[in-house]
């Protein structure tokens, strides 16, 4: 059967066309105002990117913040149970999901696909890929770039404030006082890092750890997470489509 | 949801007791975890901000009543009963037309120590007199040098009591209010059991909603009969077989005290997906007043009031909260964060880890719909309901 996984995240839309266990293929698109047109868009975008039409679809299942907009969808199920069952599809062992949004995060610990324990952020954009966006506009750097900079970094430059908004401050008093742009965002990236770590530890770290969403995409932060876990992690190939991979995956089951 | 028919009746119940509060001649603003029965005892009518402030929750005006408070230099992260309660003195009125004034204040730390400063600045605003009762923290075990230092300072606060009213408290009468008030915990929380049939009578929301009664009139003829009719009419359910919400699939505990501003949506989002709150470890704490017979009636009160729920270590709030798990046969813990009340929220995440079934903690606030994130807390609601 073929089904579609659409995840209408805070910043970005993913939609995935699976048939069966085979991914057909995927879109990412920036999300518009309108949650309901982004939806419908980027369903069309995909099904036509993978030449078919919608009759041929047998589910549609929505998940993500904007899940409720997606009228036409057979089925809504959360992000967390969705990134869990997508992650454990790309890697089978996966023992923990961290997966890093636009406007939240979440450490999930799974077991064949299942969720059996999961934490989110508090509700505060400090350790989301949002973080990183505003460090990234204070530095005047683009979002693509922050990864492979940070891992040039001499030294790592701390930032102790958990508010985003006093962060800014702090980076940009860092950008007055001369230091490198290298360290001072190799220092946003290991604040992220520690968010998160200090959040898995709450339902335990079991390997293999499994990192997902845009953020996992960003080198700096996969190397700060992994030097303070002190083993590596797993970054799928397309880390940002596990939410709505799973969606897909649980379609199949649905 | 079925609704209760006694509901209507607390109404009624509780727009009496608020009436008699304008009209009474000497009362006492009184915090919900102090011994009312001595007030009870010395005929001073006992007001409540406490349930003041859930009732402005309620009524969705709690932001609107903080900001009066906080206009006044009062810090958004103080406990919002507090805020509201301060604000309403500062506006002059409330949804009920403000609190009478008080005669003397009368604060029990067991809950929390905000009410101690809250209540220095009652008394400063209406110059009248305070008592404390200070309560020594229960970490671990219950000591005898913890109830002689209680029990002074009853000796202590009827001295206070006698003198700010110039009446004297009659042994025999607070006999006979301690009796009335272990009747009227006794239908309560024969009341709140009923829960533990499957499918349940009762929400969690029902006891919210039906709780003022065990508050505000403990102690009285009020709350006895009141709690003789719910549980009739509860009784009847279960014997019907009534369920109070569509279908029952998955039964759950609420922690901490409700969102006030969302009862009705709570509710509904739970029903919706076939999830029943069927009990909550705020109503819970009022179950537990017990003096035996032959004990001393003030040493026996010293010992009830000092282990109050919100005055013990984790490791044995765990523990209640495990009984209450096996009591009602739950599948799941729903865990409120709430902003305000710190004693309440502080190591839900340690208490989560001991706890025999899955919770889940969702962060909101009692009284300040400012802080809710509506989003946020479905997201987290559905994976849970999802994951059981």
């Amino acid at each position: 059967m073929i089904t579609v996984g659409i995840d209408i995240g805070s910043i970005t839309a993913k939609c995935v066309v699976l048939e069966d266990t085979r991914i057909l293929g995927y879109k990412i698109s920036r999300v518009k105002p309108n949650l309901e047109v982004t939806a419908k868009e980027i369903l069309a975008e995909t099904l036509s990117f993978v030449g078919l039409k919608r009759e041929d679809v047998g589910r549609i299942v929505a998940t993500g913040y904007g899940r409720n907009m997606v009228d036409f969808a057979d089925k809504k199920i959360t992000e967390i149970s969705c990134h869990a069952a997508g992650a454990c599809f790309l890697i089978s062992n996966a023992g923990t999901v961290i997966d890093i949004g636009g406007q939240d995060s979440k450490v999930i610990a799974v077991e064949n696909g299942k969720v059996l324990d999961f934490v989110m952020n508090d509700k505060c954009a400090a350790g989301t890929g949002r973080f990183i966006e505003v460090m990234a506009a204070a530095l005047n750097l683009r979002i693509e770039d922050v990864g492979s900079l940070a891992v040039k970094a001499t030294k790592k430059l701390k930032i102790s404030s958990t508010c985003t908004v006093f962060a800014e401050t702090e980076v940009v008093s860092y950008i007055s006082s001369g230091e490198k742009v290298e360290n001072i965002i190799a220092g946003v990236c290991d604040a992220i890092a520690g968010r998160i770590i200090a959040m898995a530890n709450r339902v335990g770290i079991r390997r293999e750890v499994v990192l997902t969403g845009g953020v996992a995409k960003n080198l700096g932060v996969k190397r700060a997470i992994e030097e303070r876990l002190g083993f590596p992690v797993i970054v799928p190939e397309e880390p940002q489509i596990a939410g709505a991979l799973g969606a897909a995956v649980l379609g199949q089951k649905a | 949801m079925k609704r209760l028919r006694i509901s209507e009746k607390m109404r009624e119940l509780m727009t009496g007791y608020y009436m008699a509060g304008m009209q009474a001649e000497c009362n006492a603003w009184i915090t919900s975890g102090a011994p009312v029965e001595l007030l009870h005892a010395l005929d001073v009518y006992p007001v409540y901000p406490e349930n003041h402030g859930a009732l402005i929750g309620a009524t969705k005006l709690g932001g609107y009543y903080c900001e009066f408070a906080e206009k006044n230099g009062f810090s958004r992260d103080l406990c919002s009963y507090a805020r509201c309660d301060i604000g309403c003195v500062f506006a002059g009125t409330s949804p009920i037309g403000g609190l009478p004034k008080p005669t003397f204040l009368f604060a029990c730390n067991n809950i929390c120590n905000t009410v101690v400063k809250w209540y220095e600045v009652l008394s400063r605003i209406f110059k009248v007199p305070l008592f404390v009762l200070d309560m020594p923290f229960i970490r671990k075990e219950l000591k005898d040098c913890h109830l002689r230092y209680v029990e002074e300072q009853l000796y202590d606060f009827i001295s206070f009591a006698e003198r700010v009213t110039d009446r004297k408290l009659d042994d025999a009468k607070l006999r006979d209010v301690v009796l009335k008030s272990m009747e009227s915990v006794e239908l309560y929380s024969e009341c709140l059991r009923t829960a533990a049939n499957k499918p349940s009578p009762m929400t969690c929301f029902d006891a919210f909603v039906n709780m003022a009664p065990i508050v505000c009139l403990r102690g009285t003829d009020h709350a006895i009969s009141f709690y003789k009719e719910m549980k009739q009419e509860l009784d009847e359910r279960v014997k019907e077989g009534v369920s109070a919400i569509e279908r029952e699939e998955i039964r759950l505990l609420w922690d901490n005290i409700p969102v006030w501003y969302r009862l009705k949506w709570f509710g509904e989002f739970f029903e919706k997906r076939n999830a029943c709150l069927v009990a909550d470890t705020y109503t819970n704490a009022w179950s537990g007043f017990k003096v035996s017979r032959g004990e001393d009636v003030l040493s026996g009160m010293a010992e009830v009031y000092t282990v109050s729920y919100l005055n013990i270590g984790m490791e044995m709030t765990a523990e209640i909260i495990n009984k209450l798990i096996d009591l009602y046969d739950v599948d799941g813990v729903v865990m409120h964060s709430n902003r305000s009340c710190k004693p309440y929220s502080f190591g839900q995440y340690e208490i989560q880890k001991k706890l025999s079934v899955p919770s889940v903690i969702i962060e909101a606030d009692m009284v300040d719909e400012r802080v809710f994130s509506e989003a946020q807390v479905v997201t987290r609601l559905e994976a849970f309901l999802e994951m059981l």
